[in-house]
C-alpha cells in the first residue's frame, strides 16, 4: 500500500431546520482522492465548496456520513482518531487563534513532546524542539517565554508548523495556512512546504483558494466545487490548461501582478450557495458559460481525460474508459 | 493622461502618530510619517504595502477621523470641494460629520462590523442615509437607494435580509453599495477583498470598478495584493514603515520598479507556467514604534550602503508621475 491516506467515497450531509421543514445539503458529496508520500497535494475551492469540511473529516473532528478514510491502508475507526497516531498533524488558517493570547508559545510544544513521550528530560524536550524549530527557520531561544502577541502573523504561522512537526508526522494538514499572511511573507510559508516534502519526506495536504502559491507548491491538485470534486490531476495539467469550466473560472480570477493583462470579461457571481448545494444535476449548471440540457437534470461522474479526472458532461465524448486509469498509481 | 487632471486630494508633510502613555513612559508609534499626497479626480489610487506598515492609519488620517491616541503631528490635509480647498482638519465635528458619506465614504476590510446584526440591511441603510438627507424628499432618496442596489446587481431580498445570513462577498457588495449612495466624490476601500475567494474578489473589484465608472469619483484603495494593483489602479504609492517610498503609475511601477521593496513585493508573486524560487521579502517590518535610523528599509535591503543607515533620502523623480526615495536610484542619476 503506497497511498499514505486514501479517500474513498467520502460523504458528510449536514441538516438544517427542524422536523418538520428540514433542509438536508451534502457538503462533501462522494469525494475520492489519495495522497501519496512526499508529496503536496493541494484542494482548491471557494469558500462553502466543503474544503475545511473534508480536513475536518480526515482529523477525525467530525464523523463522515459515509465513505471510508484509509490512513497506510488502515480504514479510521470511531475509537482510532489519526491524530492519536501522531502521524498527521494540523496547521490552521488563523495562526492568531491558534495560540491562546495566555499562555507561553513554548507550552504548546512541550505539551506536545509530554503527549507523545518524546523526551525523558527537559534538556532532552528542550532540544527536541530547537531542533524542529530550526527546520522553520527559529530557534528556541527565540520563542522561550514570550506570548503570541510578540510575535508576527508569518512568525506565529511557521511556530504553528514548528509545533506541528514535534511528532515526526507523515502527514500536515493544512487549511488556508497562508490567507491571514501577507502577501508578501506568503512565499515563506509556501517554500517551507517545499523544503519539507524534499528534505523530510513529509506529504502535505494544502488547502486553499489561492491558485497562485497552489501551482507553485504542489504536485497535485483537485478541484472542489460545492462538495465535490469536478477536477483533478497534477498541476500543470489542471492549472495550465483547465478543462471544467469552473476551474477555468477560477484559473481566470486570480489577478495577474501585470498591468498588461487585466480583466476584460465580467463574472456572475452565486447568488445564495445553498441554492447551488441544492440544484439538481450539475451543480455549477446555473453559472456555467457551456450550459447543456443535459446539466440540469443528471449529475455528472468522474470522467478521465488524458491524465486528468473531471466531472463534465462536455467531456464525455472524449473520455478514456475508467479501467485505464486504474491501473494508475 | 494628458490634459492636467483636478485634484481632489492633497496632503502636505502628513504626520500622525500614536502616542501612548503607560505607566509614566511615552510610546510614539509613527504610523504616518511625512506623507505627500496629491490624489487627482477621476482615477484609482492604490496604496501598497505589508500589515503593519501603517496604511489603515493613514486612511483614517484621509477620512479625517483621527481620534486619540491617534494625534496628528504635523501637516494638512486638502479636500477640494466644488473647487475651493477646504482644511479639513480645522472643521468642526458637525462639519466633519457632514462630509462623511457625502464626499468621502470608507469601505472596511471586515463588513460584517458595519451592519447592525439584530437589524434587516433595510435599516441600516435608512439609518445611514437618513442622518444625511433631511427635509421633505428624505423617503424618497431613501427608496432611490434601495433601488441602487437593485441596479448594481444584488438580489432583491437582499434588503430583507439580516448580516448573518448573507455570505462574505455579498455582504462586502452590499457595504460597497451604502458607500456610494450618497455619490461621494472620494470612496476608501481598506483590504476590501482581502478575506474573499478569488472569483468573488474579482465580482467585489469589478462593481467597484464599474461605480468608479459611473460616478467618475476617486477610489483610493488599499490591499497587499499586488496582483489585485496590476488589475485596477491607475497609480500606486508603496508605503513602508509610515512612509511613500515610491509612487508611479501602474504600468511604471510593473515595468520598472526602482525601489528594492517594490521589486520584493513584484517578485515575491507566485506566476502561472513558472516554478522557480520565489522568495519572500527577508525579515519582518520595523516596529513603528522603534524605526531604524536611516532609511526605514535598510536592515532588509540587499543593496544596503553606509549613507542608508545614516539618512532618509529624499525623492528622486525618474519619470513623469514615477518618483522614488532611495539611495540607490539618487547615485545612479548623480553620476
Amino acid at each position: 500500500m503506497a497511498n499514505l491516506l486514501e479517500v474513498i467515497e467520502l460523504t458528510k450531509r449536514y441538516s438544517q431546520g427542524n422536523v418538520f421543514d428540514k433542509t438536508v445539503f451534502t457538503a462533501v458529496d462522494q469525494i475520492n482522492f489519495h495522497i501519496k508520500p512526499a508529496e503536496v497535494f493541494t484542494l482548491a475551492g471557494e469558500s462553502g465548496c466543503g474544503k475545511t469540511t473534508t480536513a475536518k473529516l480526515i482529523l477525525g473532528f467530525e464523523e463522515p456520513t459515509s465513505g471510508e478514510i484509509r490512513h497506510n491502508g488502515i480504514a479510521q475507526t470511531r475509537d482510532e482518531k489519526p491524530w492519536i497516531t501522531k502521524g498527521v498533524q494540523a496547521i490552521f488558517q488563523d495562526p492568531f487563534s491558534t495560540f491562546n493570547p495566555l499562555r507561553r508559545v513554548e507550552a504548546y510544544f512541550h505539551e506536545t513532546v509530554q503527549n507523545f513521550h518524546l523526551a525523558r528530560s527537559k534538556q532532552e524536550a528542550v532540544d527536541w524542539i530547537d531542533r524542529k524549530l530550526r527546520l522553520v527557520g527559529l530557534t528556541y531561544p527565540e520563542i522561550a517565554g514570550k506570548y503570541p502577541n510578540e510575535f508576527s502573523g508569518g512568525q506565529l504561522q511557521r511556530i504553528s508548523i514548528a509545533r506541528a512537526l514535534v511528532t515526526d508526522p507523515k502527514l500536515i494538514i493544512a487549511d488556508e495556512p497562508v490567507s491571514m499572511v501577507d502577501a508578501s511573507l506568503r512565499m515563506s510559508i509556501v517554500n517551507l512546504f517545499k523544503k519539507l516534502r524534499d528534505e523530510l519526506g513529509v506529504s502535505i495536504l494544502y488547502i486553499t483558494h489561492d491558485l497562485a502559491t497552489a501551482y507553485y507548491v504542489s504536485d497535485r491538485i483537485a478541484i472542489m466545487f460545492r462538495g465535490r470534486i469536478v477536477e483533478m490531476g497534477s498541476v500543470d495539467q489542471v492549472l495550465m490548461k483547465p478543462r471544467h469550466p469552473y476551474s477555468k473560472l477560477l484559473r481566470d480570477s486570480i489577478p495577474q501582478a501585470d498591468p498588461k493583462q487585466r480583466w476584460t470579461t465580467s463574472v456572475t457571481l452565486a447568488e445564495l450557495e445553498q441554492q447551488e448545494y441544492l440544484r439538481q444535476g450539475c451543480r455549477f449548471a446555473g453559472r456555467c458559460p457551456d450550459v447543456m440540457d443535459i446539466c440540469k437534470s443528471v449529475v455528472p461522474v468522474d470522467i478521465h481525460v488524458e491524465d486528468v479526472r473531471i466531472q463534465c458532461h462536455k467531456y464525455a465524448d472524449s473520455a478514456v474508459p475508467s479501467s485505464l486509469e486504474e491501473s494508475q498509481p | 493622461m494628458t490634459a492636467k487632471k483636478a485634484t481632489v486630494l492633497q496632503t502636505e508633510n502628513l504626520q500622525a502618530f500614536y502616542v501612548l502613555e503607560m505607566q509614566g513612559t511615552q510610546k510614539v508609534v509613527k504610523a504616518v510619517n511625512d506623507v505627500n499626497l496629491q490624489i487627482y479626480e477621476n482615477e484609482i489610487y492604490g496604496i501598497a504595502g505589508e500589515s503593519g506598515c501603517g496604511k489603515t492609519t493613514l486612511l483614517k488620517t484621509l477620512f479625517n477621523d483621527i481620534v486619540p491616541p491617534l494625534r496628528l503631528m504635523h501637516g494638512k490635509i486638502r479636500y477640494c470641494i466644488d473647487s475651493a480647498e477646504v482644511d479639513v482638519t480645522s472643521l468642526s465635528a458637525e462639519e466633519k460629520r457632514k462630509l462623511r458619506m457625502e464626499f468621502i465614504s470608507y469601505i472596511p476590510q471586515g463588513s460584517m462590523s458595519v451592519f447592525n446584526p439584530v437589524q434587516r440591511i433595510r435599516g441600516t441603510f435608512r439609518d445611514f442615509i437618513g442622518s444625511h438627507v433631511s427635509g421633505k424628499n428624505r423617503a424618497e432618496i431613501i427608496e432611490s437607494t434601495y433601488q441602487r442596489v437593485v441596479e448594481l446587481g444584488l438580489p432583491q431580498n437582499v434588503l430583507d435580509m439580516y448580516p448573518h445570513q448573507l455570505s462574505g462577498g455579498m455582504r462586502q457588495r452590499v457595504t460597497i453599495a451604502l458607500a456610494s449612495s450618497l455619490n461621494p466624490r472620494i470612496m476608501i476601500g481598506d483590504e476590501p477583498t482581502t478575506a474573499l475567494d478569488v472569483v468573488v474578489q474579482r465580482g467585489v473589484i469589478q462593481m467597484l470598478t464599474e461605480i468608479q465608472k459611473s460616478l467618475k469619483n476617486t477610489i483610493i484603495l488599499v490591499t497587499h495584493d499586488m496582483g489585485v494593483h496590476a488589475n485596477v489602479s491607475d497609480r500606486i504609492g508603496i508605503m513602508y514603515a509610515g512612509k511613500i517610498v515610491e509612487e508611479g503609475t501602474t504600468e511604471q511601477i510593473f515595468a520598472e520598479p526602482a525601489h528594492p521593496y517594490t521589486r520584493f513585493l513584484i517578485n515575491s508573486l507566485p506566476k502561472f507556467g513558472d516554478k522557480s524560487m520565489r522568495e519572500s521579502v527577508p525579515g519582518s517590518p520595523p516596529s513603528l514604534s522603534n524605526l531604524p535610523q536611516g532609511c526605514p528599509f535598510h536592515p532588509r535591503c540587499p543593496h544596503v550602503k553606509d549613507i542608508c543607515r545614516q539618512q532618509m533620502p529624499d525623492f528622486t523623480q525618474l519619470d513623469h508621475d514615477h518618483k522614488v526615495a532611495c539611495w540607490l536610484v539618487g547615485e545612479q542619476q548623480h553620476g
